[in-house]
């Protein structure tokens, strides 16, 4: 994996290697420093332009001196620097916001990703009449974007076909249609990853007296965990960033979702709250990122084993 | 007794081979395999495939919000006739849509290349890296575009601080830096530049799963042979990975031409809805404006190419799998 040229000078390296990384590094991370400063500056320190924004002072200074003077104060700390984590936790509904999108993101993953095990497992397994224009009708699915469907979508969830009852401002509106785009999704990732798994397996189970679905259960599915691990964390994530759905089908403050509430709520009319939003952006940020941190080698093992299918 | 017990027997036996003739059909391919469709087939045909059709039906009336059913008027083409005809805002959106999508794909795709190669080749702090600069694509797209509003802010601008620091320290006299989002073709830049910022690390980390699948003798064979590194760039690696490519392309284009949330978020189609995509044009159309049917007929503006886009996909896969 390491191609290192013989004879490459250190210059060499810095330029072509280094540098060009440092910088992908700075520009990927550049607005999320900007979401930490602001979020740590008084609204007063935010309008002026005297000062340096890159740093925020009053903090900077609240906590240099302590340092100094070796006497912490934590409410100190807490007026010049979390003020408005403060506000956001305590006086807006952002951890209702986020109470929200777990109930969600949570339901619609599990739905998915239980749809897409028994999809994905027939599409790879079992040899069925129309198994493959099934196939491709849920790889159709997969590449249609909400956008082509929100505007009919919210008239259907509205008035429900056959139940005649509106999902409007409920959670359940967002729980019924997340997984459009989560089931294709972990159905084409795991069909590809169950093709990796040898057929003989299961075979050799069935011929030992399982029936498929015990061979299914017990064979196949604990091989494809990691599979089946990244698609839930994939589909997790999804939900947790849907914007369009969420803006349409919710109305109330209370039953919004993070990146709806923050972008909505904390905006009025022309007033930004500048603090609040940053601070919002980046609480609502971390979750979903810690998460995928520790799932990055997962990423790319379940990419190419769902390019490869 | 065994009077009494003999009837209970009876149906244990009966259920029995029920369960057991039940079990055997759970074997044939045809029972099992329609069977284990049917969650994804249900959510499917309720929540895609009906509204897709109810959205057609829609986009042939006059329907606005709040308007009872029994005044709804079928109109045939008259909303798209009108859209490509009347409206300048439209041809403004399919314009914009067009350059938006292409000039963010073919950067994606280059600076993602550029970025996976220089990953590829990373020792130390890898997953650390790896994590930061996949962090764009990761976080929820409205609350990194929140963050980006502030730094095209008319006053209060982090980029236009620093252009008048840095030209003040250069000598170079007083600027007062661009209005990021109030000048039309700029907004546009910006938006734009969100996306490719957004975009580029899924590029980078699916290339570079695709590079990992590169056998390495092939750079030695090439190296061996003499090839240069630009030529091994150009017969090895992009080869390499073209199957990804294709995948990466075609997911991307769609992603980034029915894109919403950024324009939402930048500029709501501003100024003088000069910035509107397909998406959010249909948004204001029909959730500000209330013209639902008019509204979905812009929507459905995007299906030509969002079809020919799928079409290709499907043509390239059944290829690549004969």
């Amino acid at each position: 994996m390491v191609r290192r040229a013989v004879g490459e000078t250190f210059a060499k390296r810095l330029l072509v290697y280094h540098l060009p990384l440092f910088f992908f590094v700075l520009f990927a991370l550049f607005p999320f420093y900007w979401m930490l400063v602001t979020s740590l500056k008084s609204t007063r320190e935010t309008y002026n332009r005297q000062v340096n924004p890159y740093i925020p002072v009053a903090c900077a200074t609240t906590v240099v001196a302590q340092v100094h003077s070796l006497h912490f104060n934590g409410a100190a700390i807490m007026d010049n620097c979390f003020y408005h984590w403060r506000t956001l936790l305590r006086d807006t509904l952002f951890v209702r916001w986020l109470e929200n999108t777990l109930f969600v993101a949570i339901v619609s993953t599990f739905i998915s990703l239980f749809a897409g095990i028994t999809a994905a497992y027939a599409l790879a397994r079992l040899n069925f009449r129309g198994a493959d224009t099934l196939g491709v009708l849920i790889f159709i699915t997969y590449l249609v974007p909400p956008t082509l469907l929100f505007i009919p979508l919210s008239d259907v969830i509205g008035n429900l076909p056959v139940l005649h009852r509106s999902l409007l401002n409920s959670p359940w509106a967002l729980i019924v249609t997340y997984p459009t785009f989560l089931i294709p999704f972990c159905t084409w990732l795991l069909t590809g990853y169950f093709r990796t798994i040898p057929k003989e397996l299961e075979e050799a189970a069935m011929i030992d007296g399982a029936t498929r679905i015990q061979a299914m259960i017990r064979i196949v599915l604990p091989l494809a965990l990691p599979g089946v691990l990244s698609a839930g964390m994939f589909a997790f994530t999804l939900s947790a960033n849907e914007f369009l759905y969420a803006l349409i089908f919710i109305y109330d403050a209370s039953n919004k979702t993070v990146p709806v509430g923050v972008v909505s709520e904390l905006i009025k009319g022309d007033v930004f709250y500048w603090g609040e939003l940053m601070s919002g952006a980046l609480l609502g940020s971390v979750p979903v990122a810690l998460i995928y941190s520790f799932f990055v080698e997962h990423y790319v093992a379940g990419m190419t084993g769902a390019v490869k299918g | 007794m065994s009077k009494e017990s003999h009837p209970d027997q009876l149906t244990v036996v009966s259920s029995n081979g029920r369960r057991k003739a039940a079990l055997a059909l759970l074997e044939r391919p045809n029972v099992l395999g329609y069977l284990l469709m049917m969650p994804a087939a249900f959510i499917i045909l309720f929540f895609v495939a009906y509204p897709f059709g109810w959205g057609v039906w829609m986009s042939l009336t006059n329907k606005q919000i709040g308007m009872p059913w029994s005044q709804v008027k079928f109109t045939g083409l008259k909303n798209y006739v009108d859209l490509v005809t009347k409206d300048g805002i439209f041809w403004t959106t399919v314009r914009n849509s067009f350059v938006y999508t292409g000039i963010a794909t073919v950067i994606k795709w280059a600076l993602g290349i550029w970025l996976a190669l220089l990953l590829n080749r990373m020792v130390r702090f890898q997953r650390i890296v790896r994590a930061a600069v996949l962090l764009p694509w990761i976080v929820p797209t409205v609350l990194s575009a929140i963050a980006f509003l502030w730094i095209f802010d008319p006053d209060f601008s982090v980029i236009n601080w620093t252009l008048r620091h840095f030209y003040g320290w250069m000598g170079w006299g007083h600027v007062r830096g661009p209005l990021w989002l109030a000048d039309p073709t700029l907004a546009l830049a910006s938006v734009t530049f969100v996306n490719i910022w957004r975009g580029t690390p899924f590029y980078a980390i699916s290339f570079l799963a695709g590079l990992q699948t590169i056998n390495p003798e092939l750079y030695e064979a090439a190296a061996i042979d003499g090839a240069s590194g630009w030529q091994r760039f150009w017969h090895v690696t992009l080869p390499g990975i073209r199957p990804i490519t294709v995948v990466v392309l075609v997911f991307s284009i769609i992603v980034t031409f029915s894109d919403f949330q950024i324009v939402y978020v930048l500029t709501r189609g501003g100024p003088a809805n000069s910035t509107h995509l397909f998406a959010t044009y249909a948004y204001q159309v029909a959730m500000v404006g209330s013209r639902l049917g008019l509204g979905a007929a812009v929507s459905l503006f995007m299906f030509p190419v969002l079809a020919l886009v799928i079409v290709f996909q499907l043509v390239y896969l059944r290829r690549e799998q004969a």
